[in-house]
């Protein structure tokens, strides 16, 4: 349903992204990986066309998104991006912002079909109960809860995210990443989502994709991509790969340099 | 919040130097023209407090699109540099007696090209790459804003004294306009501003989420910029031209709009228009009994007023739109 097409975009002069070319299919939970600076928000706002691409093309379902209108993207793609805005609004009038693509020209109130959807995403994001408070008390947590719920009612087909577990305990972790699986199973939903954690993006996406200075290193299914040579060549850290005992998906442990040094030395 | 206004008026209407008591309102309607109650009624209260209500509206609604659309309570007419460069073009006719060559008409015209032209000169100045920075516009508009007031002093300098004091009172701010004609251009263009920018409501919404966040949902965001920078500065620029530079009103009064209905801007506007119509009809109501017979620049109140009110609410230590 998406397709990149020799991508090339960046700030500036400088490229942020260079000769980028993947296809993500319906249904399927593409992680993005890469070290800090690696273009992956970069990625993530070339395919919303907030930055335009200096050469190469992205197709959403065949159209070229840069012929497309701002409308009509933002009601088949929605973004649930780092926001650190302020914003001093109710849980329940944060989220009717994300029915604004749906809004005919001269509309200014929510219908009922608005009303409808949006208590559908709150409780399907386990956010209804928290409608009638101010986003400004929000724990960190929640707040992500209710970004993805403005996201989900905009009612896209492909949904992306940009580090949507950062700074989050692990009890809010497995929450999001859990609910970004059961909308991928139920509703079909196209996910990607950029990850800095390289297990969790290991037990929950179908493909991932590790981008390094602005290029694609590797991509594949996780068994592929998350190999110590690889990730030792892109992180420049030295790691041990092993399996996770449940799922068998790969698992990347960490060595101190502590521990290199013990069992660097000869003998 | 329409009949708090209406009762301001009323109540503006009735206070004065030479007081009319309010049962003699309705009957003064009906015995007609010729009573000097009559005129002073409504030949210099009411026009007085129809301006009040355009010039308070048009400015408070100006401070809300330029603070929705840059997501910062400091910003305003006045602190784009908007409002100096409007006085200045004023200033410029005034000293050149354009208004008395041409028609009356060149002063709000002149006050809206003045505003105009520093909006693109802001504008252009902190575009780069064709983006927009909202930090840059900020300084340049500061800057721009005592660039402007330096050199109406300078006028007011080499000026004439029967010019001077025009000026003078002009600048201070003043919503005593004899002229019709400006009155209803004024009425005019508020209402106006009123009706467009209300049709951007929901893009102002969208835009309390920060601008990439807006282009998500689908605002064409380069566009609807554009469109209500045009319509702060023909609100500002034809206010300004009429009643001089009225300071605060475009922060404060929605500040506190803000804090009593909520940052959802398809209230916020028009409460906001009601609220500034309000607050400029009391503060001239002021300004005009205070130390009467004798008479305030409306500036005044409105300065004291609102700069008071503003410190004490940022000392209370409300956040209110984002509060960075």
């Amino acid at each position: 349903m998406l397709e990149i097409k020799d991508l090339t975009c960046g700030y500036d002069s400088k490229f942020a992204l260079q000769d980028i070319n993947f296809r993500i299919d319906l249904g399927e939970v593409v992680g993005i990986i890469g070290p800090n600076g690696s273009g992956k928000t970069t990625l993530i706002r070339a395919i919303t066309h907030v930055l335009k691409p200096k050469q190469g093309e992205v197709f959403f379902e065949g159209k070229n998104i840069g012929q497309m209108k701002f409308k009509e993207l933002a009601k088949s793609i929605a973004v649930v991006s780092q926001s650190l805005e302020v914003v001093f609004l109710t849980v329940e009038e944060f989220v009717l912002l994300g029915r604004i693509p749906h809004f005919r020209k001269m509309q200014f109130w929510e219908t009922k079909k608005d009303l409808e959807v949006a208590r559908r995403c709150m409780t399907l994001t386990d956010t209804i109960k928290l409608k009638g408070q101010l986003m400004t008390e929000m724990s960190g947590g929640e707040r992500q809860l209710v970004l993805i719920a403005r996201a989900l009612i905009q009612e896209p087909k492909l949904l992306l995210l940009d580090e949507p577990t950062a700074h989050l305990d692990i009890n809010h972790q497995v929450r999001i990443l859990d609910l970004i699986k059961r909308l991928n199973k139920e509703f079909g939903l196209t996910v990607i989502v950029v990850m800095h954690d390289l297990n969790l993006a290991s037990q929950y996406c179908d493909r991932l994709i590790l981008l390094n200075n602005g290029f694609i290193h590797k991509a594949g299914p996780p068994q592929e991509v998350l190999t110590y040579k690889i990730i030792e060549e892109v992180y420049k850290t030295v790691v041990v790969v092993g399996e996770n005992p449940i799922s068998s998906k790969p698992y990347v442990f960490l060595v101190s340099e502590e521990e290199r040094q013990k069992r660097g030395r000869p003998g | 919040m329409g009949g708090l206004l209406l009762s301001i008026g009323i109540l503006s209407l009735s206070i004065g130097s030479s007081g009319v008591s309010f049962k003699r309102i309705i009957p003064l309607m009906f015995e007609g023209k010729g009573t000097t109650e009559y005129t002073i009624l409504f030949d210099v209260r009411l026009s007085r407090i129809i301006l009040g209500f355009a010039v308070g509206g048009a400015l408070s609604l100006a401070g809300v699109i330029l603070q929705g659309m840059f997501r910062n309570p400091l910003v305003e007419p006045y602190t784009l540099g908007i409002s100096g460069g409007a006085a200045l073009g004023v200033c410029l006719n005034i000293v050149f007696r354009l208004h008395q060559t041409f028609g009356i008409f060149t002063l709000p015209l002149f006050g809206f090209l003045g505003a105009n032209l520093v909006i693109l000169l802001v504008y252009s100045l902190s575009i780069r790459r064709g983006i927009l920075r909202i930090q840059g516009l900020l300084l340049t508009g500061v800057m721009i804003s005592f660039i402007a007031s330096s050199l109406i002093m300078l006028m007011m300098a080499v000026s004439r004294v029967e010019d001077l004091h025009g000026i003078v009172f002009w600048i201070m701010g003043s919503l005593e306009e004899p002229n019709w004609f400006l009155i209803k251009l004024v009425v005019f263009v508020s209402i106006l501003g009123l009706i467009i920018s209300y049709v951007f409501c929901v893009d102002l919404n969208a835009f309390s989420l920060g601008e990439e966040e807006a282009l998500h949902l689908g605002i064409n965001i380069e566009r609807t910029k554009r469109l209500l920078f045009i319509i702060a500065s023909l609100l500002t620029g034809c206010s300004v031209s009429v009643a001089g530079i009225i300071g605060f009103v475009g922060l404060v009064v929605p500040h506190f709009v803000r804090m009593l209905v909520g940052g959802d801007h398809r209230i916020l506007l028009i409460s906001s228009f009601l609220c500034g119509a309000g607050f400029l009809i009391f503060c001239d109501t002021l300004a005009r009994t205070i130390i009467s017979p004798m008479e305030l620049p409306v500036g005044v109140i409105t300065g004291i007023l609102g700069g008071s009110l503003f410190v004490y609410a940022l000392a209370k230590g409300q956040t209110v739109l984002g509060g960075r």
